[in-house]
């Protein structure tokens, strides 16, 4: 093949030039050409290497079905692999190079692999590598071995490491109908449903309008079709109630009409405009769909039909008619039906020289062989090419009598002389789109295809995706598909010869013998051989024999190859085509950029929960961490402290004196409602409708299988309104799991839930001094034990600020919690402060609440943790036995009962060094690997009160483990330490403090 | 996925939070039995075709919906508060 560009013609700008590489050589073309277009009008016919073989491969199509001309764009360190340059429009400083070479495209060492071809034949991974270990070349092992140097071997482009540097839109759009494609159906269709008033969005995959009419011969309403459609296109675009994007590839259909697309904003531009994104993602709601994607022209399968100039008969028309380009300057053709004719018209017009036309058939129309004679070609009926001679490029083809009714090739071979051969086996509707928005596509015989499937949504297709082959019937079902309107359109008059859109039922050519391979799927370098391997070794169903050979698996999801591939399939199976079945087609439709879907959702997007004193903290040295969404105070941590210091500093304060920490981020929910008590009965599992109102309770939730759920204290305010505290992590799911048993459960429960959480500040103040606090800065309420007792709850004011404050103890001291309205939450805090300077007050953080809990015994998150029971939190005491509630039904069954569940206890460590979080309980005294473990920490300090490291666990048979010797282990960080198991109240066992 | 919220009007899939199957009866809330109890916390139905599932309008009014939808082609058939659909034969809730 020697390609060259014609002296004129095509829909690119000859004034001026642009300039790229390939492979690291400078290339020019023009503004509108591809890279497949501008390489080949350079003379490049070599565009890659295949996958597993290595072989020479060129450019097959002309558009989104190309299987072979993939390569590599690079811009700086960034690599884009796997880019067709079929679509990939060159524009100045453009860098590409091929893929699947080593060291080059010309030299390349792997195309060994061709002598290695066996080794390579379908089910070689699974035959070589999966399975028992028989021998030293069958496992997994020896996978691993050989994965690094088949993965050279075999593949496509190499994705970089860079980071993406471009940004990326997001859009949703609304449209009444949506027209994908804007060949002669979508332009029709699209004027239709714009005319009726509709908003209309059209999409166009490729830089212009006019699909097949862009390369057409016919003549549309007396002029050039492909002039036709651009005034078309332009007329629609300027219609205010029509929106048309080109560059815009639609790629998945899914529930809801709910379409996606592609828009390439400027990665076809040299100079990107500063801030403008490089791809669009449309999202897409549509009240009806019309698909005019057209038709894939697919190949005929035949020895040897993968060298360097053999083309689909379509692309040889595109590039002569669209680019000014010849594929070659002596091009045959080869098909089993009419509209490679057709095709040839158009290249001779535009100055390719058609030297012979193959065809399987015996006869042919009139109108066709006309054709054959006016361009100057040779007719060659009922023959078929059985063979081609290459070097880097096509140089001749073989050609035999055929008969196409039993696949007989017989007579002497012919040698052709080409350097370019366009192949036509008819066409297949792109029902891609269709197909994903699902329903089962039906196989018509005359086209030898398969059609769309029956809508399921409000979706139609038009024009030859709707399996409508000559232009004049594509006009007429556009128009119908495009509007209800009983106004009959006038239809544009069409000038072009008739054809018969049947193609000979013929998909492969198989001679007897056999020297070359034929290639099915090019991208994955499937062979019919391949297929019918697959079939003997029992690979029947279509799905089988797909991931068994990975035809059509590649990423042009078998554009090209589906067809032959289930044609072949059914030959060897005896059966019809249908029979065979086809498969479904999935998103995407092209390859999809990562970048185009995140869009502008990339980095932390996740909301900042502070509360409102949170200034106050980092103005005073606090150490913040996320808990959830939450920052929170860690450690107040000044004085060159460690943060073992500082919380040890801390937690002393709260049990010798008076600390405040603020708990504005618990989870806090309104419940109301006449049946607010009998609900709270249900959800807890204690008693809530026998609380006076103005007490709190601490109530536990369980879920349904039994197992603990969620703790907090719960305040009744009246008889109809409780306030429910839920631990901080917890607040959305015990929010969304009320929510549910009301809607879903209980419906006739009159109660009302609202999310308070933001509204109210907290602080809760803690320690023997911490009454006297609030004493010195709390009017009109006492706060003495009489009238604020052990859970009461009583309201006042601090200076004007009106306050809530409720008795209750998290810390094991004399504690209570302030809450405010949230504005006002840094003022209390400050007022606490100020009335505790006399006491040394001290705020505290989450690591001084975490030491003081564990002291404590009492249990968060890290105890509650989806698998523990109330019985192994020694919770039991909190199910009531008076009433069911949430879980009572399934608590005690087997598994949850059972004696060698895991159970809290308390561990004193015995070296005097700290026990690790996470560590595991083991009687080892040495660490061993592997142990057995019979529990595990769940939370560790150093705490003040007791002078020592400790931590709570979870250990099988806890209780009766009490005053035994064990060893926590944590072997990731190195750490055995020597522990005595202990009651899990390890500090004020009877409670004396909080009561006092 | 598009769910016509009998509150909100129609809305993208993307504000519901799924809550499973709604076929599946709570036994009576004393009830011991634990065969009905597994079966109401573990058992989920999965029929290709018509199926009764809880939605939440999480990103919306909060409410739950009882969605009839076809498992095979998400086609939804109908859309109501699940408080107006299981409101009945739950009065022996009460305890
Ligand atoms: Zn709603």
């Amino acid at each position: 093949m020697t390609s060259s560009r014609l002296p004129k013609g095509g829909r690119i700008d000859r004034s001026k030039t642009v300039r790229f590489t390939f492979d690291g050589k400078a290339y020019s073309g023009h503004p509108g050409d591809t890279l497949a277009s501008a390489l080949l009008a350079s003379g490049i016919t070599l565009f890659g290497r295949s996958f597993k073989y290595h072989r020479p491969r060129g450019v097959f199509a002309a558009g989104s079905d190309e299987p072979n001309a993939l390569v590599t764009v690079l811009s700086g360190d960034v690599r884009e692999p796997n880019v067709r340059a079929t679509e990939l429009e060159i524009h100045d400083g453009l860098v590409t190079e091929s893929q699947n070479r080593f060291p080059s495209l010309e030299h390349d060492f792997m195309a060994i692999n061709q002598l290695a071809g066996p080794l390579f034949s379908a089910g070689f991974y699974y035959k070589t590598f999966m399975g028992p270990a028989i021998g030293p070349l069958r496992s997994t092992k020896f996978w691993m071995f050989c994965e690094k140097f088949i993965r050279r071997a075999a593949g496509l482009g190499k994705a970089g490491i860079a980071a993406d540097p471009d940004h990326y839109e997001r859009v949703n759009a609304f449209c009444d109908v949506l027209v994908v494609g804007t060949g002669p159906a979508g332009l029709i269709a699209a004027e239709a449903a714009a005319e009726t008033g509709a908003r209309v969005i059209i999409a166009e995959e490729r830089p212009v309008a006019g699909g097949s009419l862009l390369a057409s011969a016919e003549i549309i309403d007396g002029r050039n079709a492909a002039v036709w459609a651009r005034e078309k296109a332009a007329a629609l675009a300027g219609r205010p109630n029509v929106r048309f994007l080109t560059r815009t590839s639609v790629w998945g259909y899914y529930d809801g009409n709910v379409l996606t697309a592609i828009e390439h904003l400027s990665d076809y531009k040299p100079n990107r405009t500063k801030g403008q994104a490089r791809q669009r993602h449309w999202v897409i709601r549509t009240g009806k769909t019309i698909l005019a994607t057209g038709a894939f022209e697919r190949p005929i399968v035949f020895p040897g039909n993968d060298c360097p100039g053999v083309m689909l008969a379509d692309a040889v028309r595109r590039y002569a008619v669209e680019y000014g380009v010849a594929p070659g300057n002596n091009v045959t053709l080869f098909t089993n039906n009419d509209s490679a004719y057709e095709a040839a018209r158009a290249m001779a017009q535009a100055g390719v020289n058609i030297a012979a036309i193959v065809d399987v058939r015996l006869d042919v129309s009139g109108a066709c062989s006309e054709i054959a004679t006016a361009i100057g070609a040779e007719l060659v009926l009922g023959h078929a090419v059985t063979g081609t001679h290459a070097g880097k490029t096509l140089s001749s083809i073989t050609v035999q009598h055929f008969n196409a009714v039993t696949g007989h090739v017989s007579g002497t071979p012919r040698e052709i002389k080409t350097d370019c051969l366009g192949v036509s086996g008819g066409w297949s509707p792109a029902i891609h789109l269709a197909s994903q928005a699902g329903g089962k596509p039906e196989w018509d015989e005359d086209l030898q295809a398969f059609l769309p499937p029956e809508p399921n949504q409000n979706w139609v297709t038009a024009g030859s995706s709707a399996g409508y082959m000559d232009t004049v019937s594509v006009f007429s079902d556009g128009a119908t598909k495009g509007s209800s309107s009983k106004a009959k359109a006038k239809l544009p008059s069409v000038d072009a010869p008739m054809f018969d859109p049947s193609p000979a039922p013929v998909f492969e050519i198989e001679p007897a013998v056999k020297s070359q391979k034929a290639f099915v799927d090019f991208q994955h370098d499937v062979t019919a051989d391949d297929i019918r391997l697959a079939y003997r070794e029992g690979f029947h169903s279509v799905e089988h024999l797909k991931r068994y050979t990975t035809l059509g698996m590649a990423t042009d999801q078998g554009k090209t190859s589906n067809i032959p591939g289930l044609a072949i399939m059914a030959d060897v199976r005896g059966i019809t085509i249908p029979e065979a079945g086809t498969t479904r087609f999935r998103p995407p439709f092209t390859p999809v950029s990562f970048g185009a879907i995140a869009g502008e959702r990339y980095g932390d997007l996740r909301p900042h929960r502070l509360t409102p004193m949170h200034d106050w903290h980092l103005a005073n040295s606090a150490k913040t961490y996320e808990a959830g969404l939450w920052h929170r105070p860690m450690i107040y941590g000044s004085h060159g402290e460690t943060v073992e210091q500082a919380y040890v500093r801390e937690a002393r304060a709260v049990r010798q004196s008076v600390g405040i920490v603020d708990v504005s981020t618990l989870g806090k929910i309104d419940i109301q409602g006449p049946d607010a008590a009998e609900f709270l009965d249900r959800v807890y599992t204690n008693m809530f409708s026998t609380l006076p109102v103005g007490k709190a309770r601490y109530g536990l939730m369980l879920r349904e299988d039994g197992i603990v759920f969620d703790d907090g204290t719960t305040w009744r305010l009246s008889e109809t309104q409780f306030l429910m505290t839920t631990t901080t992590a917890n607040a959305g799911n015990v929010m969304q799991h009320m929510e549910f048993y009301l809607d879903c459960v209980w419906p006739d429960l009159r109660v009302h839930l609202t999310s308070v959480t933001d509204v109210w500040a907290g602080t809760a103040i803690s320690g023997p001094n911490a009454r006297a606090v609030l004493e010195a800065c709390v009017t009109g309420t006492k706060v003495d034990n009489a009238t604020l007792p052990f859970m009461g709850i009583v309201y006042g004011s601090i200076g004007d600020i009106p306050v809530m404050i409720c008795r209750l103890s998290f810390s094991g001291e004399l504690a209570y919690e302030v809450y405010c309205g949230a504005g006002f939450g840094t003022q209390v805090w400050e007022a606490l402060l100020e009335a505790g300077k006399t006491y040394d007050i001290m705020p505290y953080g989450l690591e001084a609440l975490g030491t003081l809990r564990i002291e404590k015994g009492h249990v968060t998150g890290a105890e509650i943790d989806g698998r523990t029971t109330a019985h192994d939190l020694h919770l039991d005491w909190m199910l009531s036995k008076k009433k069911p509630y949430i879980g009572s039904g399934m608590k005690d069954r087997a598994g949850l009962t059972d004696e060698n569940r895991l159970s809290l206890v308390g561990l004193i460590s015995l070296d005097n060094q700290s026990i690790n979080g996470g560590s595991h309980i083991v009687s080892d005294a040495a660490p061993r690997e592997p142990a057995d473990s019979f529990g595990h920490v769940t939370a560790a300090c150093y705490s003040p009160a007791l002078g020592k490291y400790i931590a709570l666990a979870l250990v099988k048979h806890g209780t009766s483990m009490i005053g035994n010797r064990a060893f926590a282990t944590d072997l990731l960080r190195g750490k055995h330490c020597p522990v005595e198991i202990v009651s899990h109240h390890m500090f004020d066992p009877e409670g004396s403090r909080m009561h006092g | 996925m598009i769910i016509k919220c009998p509150y909100c009007g129609p809305r993208d899939v993307i504000e519901f939070t799924y809550q499973g199957d709604a076929t599946r009866q709570r036994p009576d809330p004393a009830s011991s039995d634990q065969i009905a109890w597994n079966a109401y916390v573990y058992d989920r139905a999965n029929p290709m075709g018509s199926h009764r599932e809880f939605w939440l309008h999480s990103g919306g009014c909060r409410q739950h919906l009882i969605v009839t939808r076809d498992m095979a082609t998400h086609v939804i058939s109908s859309v109501g508060f699940a408080r107006d659909t299981t409101g009945t034969a739950k009065s022996g809730d009460r305890p």
